[in-house]
Parts: structure tokens; C-alpha cells; sequence
């Protein structure tokens, strides 16, 4: 394995984990603050349709970016008001929103475009195209970091860095702020942030809201960044897998980018390598495709220690007398 | 926000005659229970007033509309004289009301710091808000006494520096009146006593203390004034000096309580139950019970004391077939199998071993269940009530059930109610005749009174000492002393998964009893 092929690699598994970080965080912020949400999927699947298809009727990717989160921050809405407003169960209003993603979709983009489910390709500025960061050219001279920064680092689109980004922002909002410091309570015990005059619904809300706009970007990576339009089914169980990452992470922002770098990993060595030998043994390609997947078993399963969720996590918040 | 803070004091004599808080007129209903009516009360600053009264006599609802949690039906809330609106909980914070609640409202993986400054921050930046708390933390502790450690976690400290905490959560938010659910449930005689010294002090800086229990020893020994109420009505206020706990348990239960359970002195007969070296380690490896020996006799009743947490709960569960152990037990001379391979709570009480677990609503009963299908668990396989090897016979329970309640005077007797629908009092008297009418040899009682009202509690004694007088063995857990000294033949004191000894009520006292209670006195 030469070391092109090493940066190559590299290279893609940033692009792969860029969604999965995006939704690890969204999950992130809704369960730190008690809800509990299996419905990532159907937020990012949607707001991948609803970006590509804005993106191409209007021919710009900055509406379809604002559709796309527009459209998931009303799903997460709905998860919200069935599971804060009516105290209802958050695995089931969850499955409610991935269903009504998986079949909106289609239906609408069957409608709208009559192209098998699909929304036309797109090109130019319909798109988020990638950046070369300054110098790029310039470094690739320096031995080993130069290729690096060129071949890894630069020529992305702007979510990937804005994912980047959201890392130690979350960090810092999470741990660095009052309403961080809020936000984890009421995922521990809303009876103290309620006896202690704060308003658990609105925080509820505000965390449900901030998932939907992550989910909602992860969403439009997907369909206008990472790809070129929208394909049914497209988000294939990332929402899943962030899920997984976020577990993983035992719900911390760092240890989040460390997962969902290693699902992205994997997910590139998978397509990579579509048929290795291993000892004489010729590893099918579906088994190095499913290799996130089986991670994302092994992790469920609890083979990387005990991982505690949020105490307050799937309750609605009913006061007690 | 209509909430006003009367700001400036310029009358000092003026004031002191001027009540904290005076409610007039306090109603609130529930559907169609009216949990206060007509409620006026005035606490004067500068006093420890107790609210006293039986479980669901509205005590709580009163302080919850208080505090913001209810809005009232009717009714004015008054403080320092100011009419004033508590639309929630923020409004009573800027009037300058702090509650420390039964169950505390603590972030247990936040520390002590973050836990007083959440919902109180300076800023938007939380580090500011931390340093700034910190310090006025350390001036707080020091000023009342209130030492805590500000960066421990809240799930690594005892239940009494939690309470501790609460206090200081009320202070730092500036609260003048403070107001206590409750407060000693969970608290060891020792932590209770440094509870009251540290009330006392908060009384001496002018604060007003409002002091809401079931405890009759604690309103007699810390309040100034005292308000009972029952049955969502103010029935008296009375000076503390002068009344006496005879009559405030009169004016809670509407009758008059024998407050000493009424007994003859134990004929104990043969050993029905005998425990040498019973040693267990729970699923954490931590051993719970050392090398435990013990033996109740038929009509005697062994107590064991001891503060929560040291053993009791496991002692119970080992012999009630729950947990497995390892030593010998035996039952009337035949030895008990304690590997849990071979027995179980079912075939336990086949052999006479009743249990009254200490958690009822966990343990002792199905919550959503009625109370005829609870008076039959762990009985369930009883040819009584079978109608054939494929149906139970639910009349026959039913029928039966309705008798059970009649006997042990369940409130409302109806045996289609569910086990939620009762008060706590209630449900222990359903799994009372549950047990005892089984005519056990041996009866596993467990804090058979926590959470029960004082005229309920009169009853459940009186059950346990006949049962006693029938000639059978009763093993009495209960981290209530009082309990153990009113209803023990003899008293053995659990810490730290030992017995620390074994004592004769008549030739003990609380105080001896506390040592022991906290690892000192006689070793194990």
C-alpha cells in the first residue's frame, strides 16, 4: 500500500464520517437533554430530498441547504411536541418520523420529478463543490504533511469543515455555558432544572430544535455534497449508525469525532477494497461493505464497556407533587 | 410579572409583628378530592413554624402552591405583607422562598458547585458563574455551618451533605424563607440532630424556617410554632411550648392515638428461626453481610436496627429466598437452602416463611394490579384458588379478598381497586393480610410503617404483636427507632453487615442504640 493510497483513503473517510458526525452531534444535543431520538434517519433522509430537490429547482444550494434543515427542524419538531407536549413514547414517535421520511420522500420526488424517486443531477452552483484551501498547491512540496494537507485536509466542501467545526463548538456550549450546563441537567433530573424556575420545555424544545438543524445539514451533505442529487433510501441507516457512534462516544463531542472517524474508516476501506485475500481466503465485498454495520451491532451489544445514558433519557417530564 | 419584592425595611419593630407569609382562604382541588380548604395560616420571621398532618392531609399541595407548582383555586398568598402573584417556581425564588424538597432535586453526576449554581448563573459563560459561586459558597458553609466539598459529586456524597446542599441552593439563591419537606426521612439521629443545630443557626440570622413532617419528636423539639392539619383543613395552630404530642396526634388523626404500642411482656417459646455465620456478596462483589448469627423464638419479636444501607435490607432478602447467601439457616430445625438453586420466595413461604418486603410498591405489590390480584401473589398456586388446572377461581378471591380488607380495615375496602389507588398505609395493610393470614411460623417484616400515617401505623403494630402473642417469630427491620424500641422483645444492631450486639429495650436508650448504630460500642 503505497502512501497515495493512504491519503486516498484517508481522504474519503472524512468525507464518509461527515454525515455520521453531523447526526452523532444532532443525537448528541437531543439526548443530553433527555430525548431520546432513533428518528436521525428520517430527519437526514428528508432534508436530503428536500435540499436536492430545492437545489435544483431553484439552481442554488444555499436555498436547498435552508430547505433541507427548514424541513428536518420540522420533523424534529413533531418528535418534539409528541414527546415533550404529549408526553408520548420517544422510541415510537422515532419510528413514526424515519416511516414518514422513508415514504415522503419518494412519493413527493415521484410527483414532482417522475425520475423513479430520484431528483435531477446536480451541477455547478446547484451543488456544494469542493474547496482548495490556500496553498494547497503550494505545500504539496513539503515531504509527508504537504500531501496531507492537500490530499486530506483541503478540497472539501464547506459542511465537511463546518462539521469539523461543530466539534469543539459543541464542546464549548456544552460545557462552557449556562445553558450547557442546563441542558445536561435536564437530561439528568428536570425536576432540579423545574424547582430551580427553569422552564424544562423550552430547554426540551431548544434541544430538539438544535438536532434538527445538524440532522438537517447532515441531510444536505448527503444529497449536495457528498452526492449529486437525491436517491431513495439515501441516508442507508447512517442516522443508525451515528446512533451507534454516539453510544461509542458515551455521549461526548471529542469522543464523537473519534467514532464516527472510525465508522467513515471503515466504511472507505469497504469501498476501497472491494475483494482482498486474506490468507488465501477471498473476503466477499459484502462483508467489507457491512463492516460499519457489524461494528455498529458489536458496539449496540455492549462490548466497549458500559456506556450510561442520560438518567432523565426517554422519560417526559411530569411534575410531581 | 405581577411578583413584587418589598424592597427596603424601614421599619424594624413594624416589621416583626408583620407575618412572612400569611395565606388567607387557601383552596385547591384535584378533580374531586379537595386537597386544601379554606386554608389560612400567617408564620411569623424569624421562627421555625412545623406544619404537622397525616399522609395526603394537603400538607404538600399547601407548600407546592407556595412554591409555584399549583396555581390555587381561591386564596391570597401574602409575604412580608405584599400581596404577591407565584404564577411558578421563578416568582417564588424572587420572593425570596426556598424549598428543599423530600426527594431532592439534584443533578447526581453535577458537583456540589454546579448543582447551586444551575438555574442561578451570573452569566451567559459559565466559568465566571462557578468562581464567582465559589466563593460565596465558602462564605455560605462557613456562616451556617453548612460544610460541603464544592467540586465532590453529588452521587459521592451521603444523603445528609445532599441535604446540606439543597439548604445551600436556597441560601445562595437569597432565600429569607425556607421551607422543608419532610426533611429527616432519610437522615441518620445523628445527621437529623446536626440537621436541627443547623436550622437553629439559619433561625438565629433571622430566616424563616417552615418545617413540614409526620414526626411528632421533631416538631416537639425544633419548632416554635406549630399548625396541624388534616384532611386538606387547618384544624389547629398552637404554640409548641404549650401543647404536648398526645394532643397534636389527636387533632391529625381526628381521634385519640395510643402513641406506645400496647403490649404484654413476650413468652418466647422454642427457636423458630436460627442463622449461623450468614455471610452474602451481592452482583458487585461487595459483601453485604459478614458472618451473621442470630435466632428469633417462637412469640418474640427481634428487631434489628441500624441506619439504612448496612445489611438489613440483605438480611431480609436472603432469608425471604430473594438473594443467595452462603451458611446455615434453619427453620424450626430443618435446614433452609440458601444457594437459590433450589428454593426460592415461593417455596419460602410453602415452609412458613412469610416476608413484608421493605419496599412495598416495588417488592410487595403490583402497582397496576387490583387488590384482589395482589392478595394472592406468592400464594397463587393454592388449590383455593384454582377452579379447575386451567382457570383461578376469581370469585372465590374476590370474595375472599373483600373479607381480608374488612379485617385488616382497609380504606376503601374494594378489592377491584387498584394497588396505586391506595394511600401508603393502605397498601401495607393489604400485604399484611396477605401475609399474616397465611398463619406463617416465622414473619419477614421490613420498615413495616415507613410512609404510613400515624393512625395506620397504631393498626400495623397492633397486627404485629398479636401475631407475636399466637406464638409466632417475627424478625422486625425498621430504620426507625422508635419503632424498634416500642415493638422488640430484643434488639440486635446491624452496621456494616455485622451485629454489632444485641440489646433488651428495657435496658437500652436511644443513645446507646445510635453509638452502635454508627459502628462504635462493642465490636464485631
Amino acid at each position: 500500500m503505497d502512501y497515495q493510497v493512504i491519503l486516498q483513503i484517508l481522504d474519503s473517510t472524512l468525507r464518509l464520517a461527515t454525515p455520521l458526525l453531523l447526526a452523532c452531534l444532532a443525537g448528541l444535543f437531543s439526548e443530553r437533554a433527555g430525548i431520546f431520538d432513533i428518528g436521525l434517519e428520517g430527519k437526514m433522509l428528508i432534508a436530503a430530498f428536500f435540499s436536492a430537490a430545492i437545489a435544483a429547482t431553484t439552481g442554488s444550494v444555499w436555498i436547498g441547504l435552508f430547505a433541507g434543515i427548514s424541513a428536518s427542524v420540522a420533523l424534529a419538531m413533531l418528535h418534539g411536541l409528541a414527546s415533550i407536549t404529549f408526553r408520548g413514547d420517544q422510541l415510537i414517535s422515532g419510528v413514526a418520523i424515519n416511516f414518514l421520511a422513508a415514504g415522503l420522500t419518494v412519493l413527493i420526488s415521484e410527483d414532482w420529478f417522475q425520475q423513479g424517486g430520484r431528483t435531477p443531477q446536480l451541477a455547478g452552483a446547484a451543488r456544494f463543490n469542493p474547496i482548495d484551501l490556500p496553498f494547497a498547491d503550494t505545500f504539496s512540496v513539503v515531504p509527508i504533511l504537504g500531501p496531507i494537507y492537500k490530499e486530506v485536509i483541503s478540497g472539501h466542501t464547506i459542511l465537511v469543515y463546518a462539521a469539523l467545526l461543530a466539534v469543539p463548538l459543541t464542546w464549548y456550549v456544552l460545557f462552557r455555558t449556562r445553558f450547557g450546563l442546563r441542558l445536561r441537567a435536564v437530561g439528568e433530573n428536570p425536576g432540579a432544572v423545574d424547582t430551580a424556575g427553569i422552564s424544562v420545555t423550552r430547554l426540551r424544545y431548544t434541544a430538539v430544535v438544535i438536532c434538527g438543524i445538524l440532522c438537517g445539514l447532515a441531510g444536505a451533505y448527503l444529497a449536495t455534497g457528498f452526492a449529486a442529487g437525491f436517491v431513495k433510501e439515501m441516508s442507508a441507516g447512517r442516522g443508525f449508525i451515528a446512533l451507534a457512534a454516539l453510544i461509542f462516544a458515551k455521549w461526548r463531542p471529542w469522543q464523537a469525532l473519534g467514532a464516527t472517524l472510525l465508522f467513515g474508516l471503515l466504511d472507505a476501506l469497504g469501498t476501497r477494497y472491494q475483494n482482498i485475500e486474506v490468507i488465501g481466503f477471498n473476503v466477499p465485498v459484502q462483508f467489507m461493505q457491512a463492516l460499519p454495520y457489524i461494528l455498529t451491532v458489536v458496539i449496540l451489544a455492549g462490548f466497549v464497556g458500559k456506556a450510561i445514558p442520560p438518567r432523565a433519557g426517554g422519560a417526559p417530564y411530569v411534575k410531581e407533587r | 410579572m405581577a411578583t413584587q419584592k418589598t424592597e427596603g425595611r424601614p421599619h424594624t419593630a413594624a416589621l416583626s409583628a408583620e407575618p412572612a407569609i400569611e395565606l388567607v382562604g387557601i383552596s385547591k382541588a384535584f378533580g374531586p378530592v379537595q386537597a386544601n380548604k379554606d386554608i389560612s395560616i400567617r408564620v411569623m420571621p424569624g421562627t421555625i413554624h412545623g406544619i404537622i398532618g397525616e399522609n395526603g392531609a394537603g400538607k404538600s399541595t399547601l407548600m407546592s402552591i407556595l412554591y409555584g407548582f399549583y396555581k390555587a383555586d381561591a386564596g391570597e398568598v401574602f409575604i412580608r405583607g405584599q400581596k404577591t402573584e407565584i404564577p411558578d417556581s421563578q416568582a417564588a425564588i424572587a420572593a425570596g422562598i426556598g424549598m428543599v424538597f423530600q426527594h431532592f432535586k439534584l443533578v447526581e453526576n453535577f458537583s456540589v458547585l454546579e448543582n447551586v449554581v444551575l438555574g442561578a448563573e451570573s452569566g451567559a459563560r459559565l466559568m465566571p458563574s462557578l468562581s464567582k459561586a465559589r466563593k460565596l459558597l465558602i462564605e455560605l458553609a462557613r456562616e451556617y455551618e453548612l460544610n460541603v466539598d464544592p467540586d465532590a459529586l453529588i452521587e459521592d456524597i451521603g444523603v445528609g451533605m445532599q441535604q446540606r446542599v439543597e439548604i445551600l441552593k436556597a441560601l445562595y439563591r437569597q432565600a429569607d424563607i425556607l421551607i422543608l419537606d419532610e426533611p429527616t426521612g432519610v437522615l441518620t439521629p445523628a445527621e437529623a440532630d446536626h440537621l436541627f443545630r443547623i436550622l437553629e443557626g439559619l433561625k438565629a440570622q433571622g430566616k424563616t424556617i417552615i418545617l413540614i413532617t409526620h414526626k411528632l419528636r421533631e416538631i416537639m423539639e425544633v419548632t416554635d410554632t406549630v399548625s396541624v392539619m388534616r384532611r386538606g383543613e387547618m384544624t389547629a395552630t398552637v404554640k409548641t411550648a404549650e401543647t404536648s404530642p398526645e394532643q397534636l396526634a389527636e387533632l391529625m388523626v381526628g381521634r385519640k392515638v395510643l402513641l406506645r404500642v400496647d403490649k404484654k411482656p413476650a413468652q418466647p417459646a422454642a427457636t423458630v428461626l436460627d442463622v449461623q455465620n450468614l455471610s452474602v456478596t451481592d452482583e458487585d462483589g461487595v459483601q453485604r453481610l459478614k458472618d451473621i448469627s442470630l435466632n428469633v423464638r417462637a412469640g418474640e419479636i427481634l428487631g434489628i436496627a441500624g441506619v439504612a444501607g448496612n445489611g438489613q435490607s440483605e438480611l431480609l432478602n436472603v432469608l425471604g429466598g430473594i438473594m443467595p447467601g452462603t451458611g446455615r439457616v434453619e427453620l424450626n430445625g430443618e435446614s433452609i437452602d440458601l444457594t437459590g438453586k433450589f428454593s426460592d420466595g415461593q417455596s419460602r413461604r410453602e415452609r412458613g416463611i412469610a416476608h413484608v418486603p421493605e419496599d412495598r410498591q416495588r417488592l410487595g405489590l403490583i402497582m397496576d394490579f387490583a387488590a384482589w390480584e395482589n392478595t394472592i401473589f406468592g400464594y397463587h398456586h393454592d388449590p383455593a384458588y384454582q377452579r379447575s388446572s386451567l382457570f383461578m377461581n376469581n370469585d372465590a378471591i374476590r370474595a375472599e379478598t373483600a373479607l381480608k380488607m374488612q379485617r385488616f380495615d382497609v380504606r376503601p375496602p374494594d378489592p377491584q381497586l387498584k394497588a396505586k389507588s391506595f394511600s401508603g398505609g393502605n397498601q401495607q395493610k393489604i400485604v399484611l393480610a396477605r401475609e399474616i393470614e397465611r398463619n406463617p411460623d416465622l414473619l419477614l417484616v421490613g420498615q413495616p410503617t415507613r410512609g404510613v400515617d400515624i393512625g395506620a401505623i397504631e393498626f400495623i403494630h397492633q397486627q404485629i404483636v398479636a401475631l407475636r402473642d399466637q406464638g409466632k417469630a417475627i424478625l422486625l427491620v425498621s430504620v426507625e427507632l422508635d419503632e424498634i424500641m416500642s415493638l422488640s422483645d430484643r434488639i440486635a444492631v446491624m452496621f456494616d453487615g455485622h451485629i454489632m450486639g444485641e440489646r433488651l429495650p428495657s435496658e437500652t436508650d436511644e443513645k446507646e442504640l445510635g453509638m452502635m448504630m454508627a459502628g462504635m460500642g462493642e465490636g464485631a
